[in-house]
């Protein structure tokens, strides 16, 4: 009962904040508004006993890209398109895709809906340190794609900065 | 049945969130009389004297000040942003205390025993540095929202300065998570137990698997920038930018980003002490040439009570002279009660935890004034072309030590 009025307080703060995402026109409040939305979706990951997930969500998400992203943001003045009237309104197109999307979402769910709501709930004490579970599978299991995402990262990083030193 | 035991649970934790939340904000308006005092006595001055005896009084007058000043909002801010940046900064800074275990007796409220710790969670080294995290945006926000340009400077530089300083906060960290094995913050003390040739601490500073000197080093480093102290504080460097992010706030919302600013320096130093120095353990062995060390919580308060009273009786003025002795006995019987038999176990994890983040809060004030502000290039390249590689380094040094051990 506690459970689910949580789950739903989350999901209804994620939604609520990703629709004020886009309708937002200053640019810093929408990021803030992605911030909560991120915020609520860890709070669901707690929800399920998945701490560690959930504090990868906020350093990484909301204490780390984010705050990369207001930062961008705060620097570069948007001031001026607070100001001007949007004239490329695609309404149709964002429509069409959004429709598509929930086309999907739904027959996701219709297909799954068996299997998604008759999987028992672990026990909390049952279960193994979150940490440790993750670790096991990432460097046991998945050890070849995490490598390969990991020098991935290191290439992207490695040419940002060459990008960058090439300019000053 | 199970219903009740939740609920009381739940009051039980409500009890020690309310007296926990009174204690620091206590601690942290007595953090800013120390501070002052440590201060003035460096550069030759006596520091407050004027409100009550050695100025003792002075938080309580800070405190009426800042909410009786008149609370000026300039035009042109965003105001959702710009009233929830400074009660952002304070509200996560606070809450970062309730992971933070302060001994490992347990209390009794209402007939439960429930430890002195509100949130004893399974990563809570992680969740106070997601919370630390999270407290860029106090800072970053209140400096944009206010409308000007000093606040949106000190904000952009500050932020710049806390990124780039987690970054080797965690690192330092990670060596002591090798050695431990766990995130827990009690557990990450309790392996810090037994001494090395009988007498030394097995804290993690000392640790004999391989000593954690360059992880505290890098973790006090990074933890004065992330708090933007100085020699960090460039954040409000007054010379350049008047004060900073937080130019702009009077009254109540400045008070906010203040004591935020002072319960974050809190809970650093309560970290440093469980992280490396051991929490809540005593640095003496208990061995029955040393037992008497047992008696060092009871013996330092009845010091101090003794020395009050008989400063007090000749100080300058009347109320003085009835405030402090008066203090005195109070010490005195706390000193007693330390004492007694049911108490003087219960009492030594508390004392020595206190005792140690004193020691770092001290030392963390004492830099403040002794070194001068970095420039701002100095403090980017110092942090990730010193600190950085530093703290890298202590991680592969200490895992090559953990996989050799083993």
């Amino acid at each position: 009962m506690l459970d689910q009025g949580v789950f739903y307080f989350f999901a209804a703060l994620a939604i609520l904040s990703a629709i004020l995402v886009v309708t937002r026109r200053n640019a810093v409040q929408s990021a803030i508004f992605l911030v909560t939305a991120l915020l609520a979706t860890a709070g669901i990951f707690l929800n399920l006993n998945a701490e560690f997930l959930f504090i990868v969500q906020v350093i990484l998400y909301a204490g780390g890209i984010m705050v990369l992203f207001v930062f961008v943001i705060m620097l570069v003045n948007l001031d001026v398109a607070l100001h001007q009237v949007q004239f490329n309104r695609q309404w149709f197109v964002a429509l069409i895709v959004s429709a598509v999307l929930a086309a999907q979402v739904a027959a996701a769910i219709a297909v799954s809906r068996r299997t998604l709501y008759t999987v028992p709930a672990a026990p909390a004490e049952s279960l193994e340190p979150n940490t440790e579970r993750v670790a096991f599978y990432l460097f046991h299991n998945y050890m070849l794609p995490f490598e390969i995402a990991s020098i991935l990262l290191l290439v992207a990083m490695v040419g940002a900065v060459v990008m960058a030193k090439k300019r000053v | 049945m199970n219903d009740t035991i939740a609920r009381s649970i739940l009051v039980v934790s409500l009890v020690k969130v309310v007296v926990l939340l009174f204690l620091v904000l206590t601690a942290v308006a007595y953090l800013v009389w120390f501070e002052r005092k440590v201060a003035a006595h460096i550069q030759g001055r006596w520091g407050p004297y004027r409100v009550g005896p050695h100025g003792l009084l002075q938080p309580l007058a800070d405190g009426v000040k800042f909410l009786l000043k008149e609370d000026a909002t300039p035009a042109g801010v965003d105001r959702f942003l710009y009233f929830s940046a400074p009660l952002l900064t304070m509200t996560l800074a606070i809450s970062a205390i309730a992971m933070i275990p302060f001994g490992p007796a347990s209390i009794h409220i209402f007939g439960i025993a429930t430890p002195l710790v509100i949130a004893n969670i399974s990563v809570g080294l992680l969740a106070i540095f997601a919370i630390t995290s999270v407290g860029v945006y106090g800072v970053a926000l209140g400096g944009w929202s206010s409308n000007s340009k000093y606040s949106l400077l000190g904000g952009l530089r500050s932020s710049a300065q806390m990124i780039s300083y987690e970054l080797s906060l965690t690192l330092s960290v990670v060596g002591i998570l090798l050695l431990a094995g766990t995130f827990n913050l009690s557990e990450l003390i309790m392996r810090q137990d037994g001494y090395t040739w009988g007498h030394l601490p097995k804290w993690n500073l000392l640790n004999p698997t391989f000593p954690q000197i360059l992880g505290f080093f890098c973790y006090f480093v990074a933890a004065i920038a992330e708090t933007n102290r100085a020699p960090f504080d460039l954040a409000e460097a007054e010379s350049e930018l008047v004060a900073g992010y937080h130019t702009e706030y009077s009254s109540f919302k400045f008070a906010m980003f203040f004591l935020g600013e002072y319960a974050s320096m809190i809970t650093v130093a309560c970290l440093a002490s469980i992280l490396f120095l051991g929490g809540w353990l005593s640095p003496f062995p208990q061995t029955p040439g040393l037992d008497w060390t047992r008696y060092l919580p009871a013996g330092v308060l009845a010091v101090a009570g003794v020395a009050l009273i008989i400063h007090g009786v000749r100080y300058i003025n009347v109320f003085g002279r009835i405030a402090l002795p008066v203090l005195g006995v109070i010490l005195g019987a706390l000193s007693f009660l330390c004492s007694q038999p049911g108490v003087i176990d219960d009492i030594q994890g508390p004392f020595w935890f206190l005792a140690k983040v004193l020691f770092v809060l001290f030392v963390y004030v004492w830099v403040r004034w002794t070194l001068p502000r970095f420039r701002y290039d100095q403090l980017m390249r110092f942090g990730w072309k010193v600190l950085f590689p530093v703290a890298l380094l202590n991680v592969i040094l200490t895992s090559l030590a953990v996989v050799m051990r083993k």
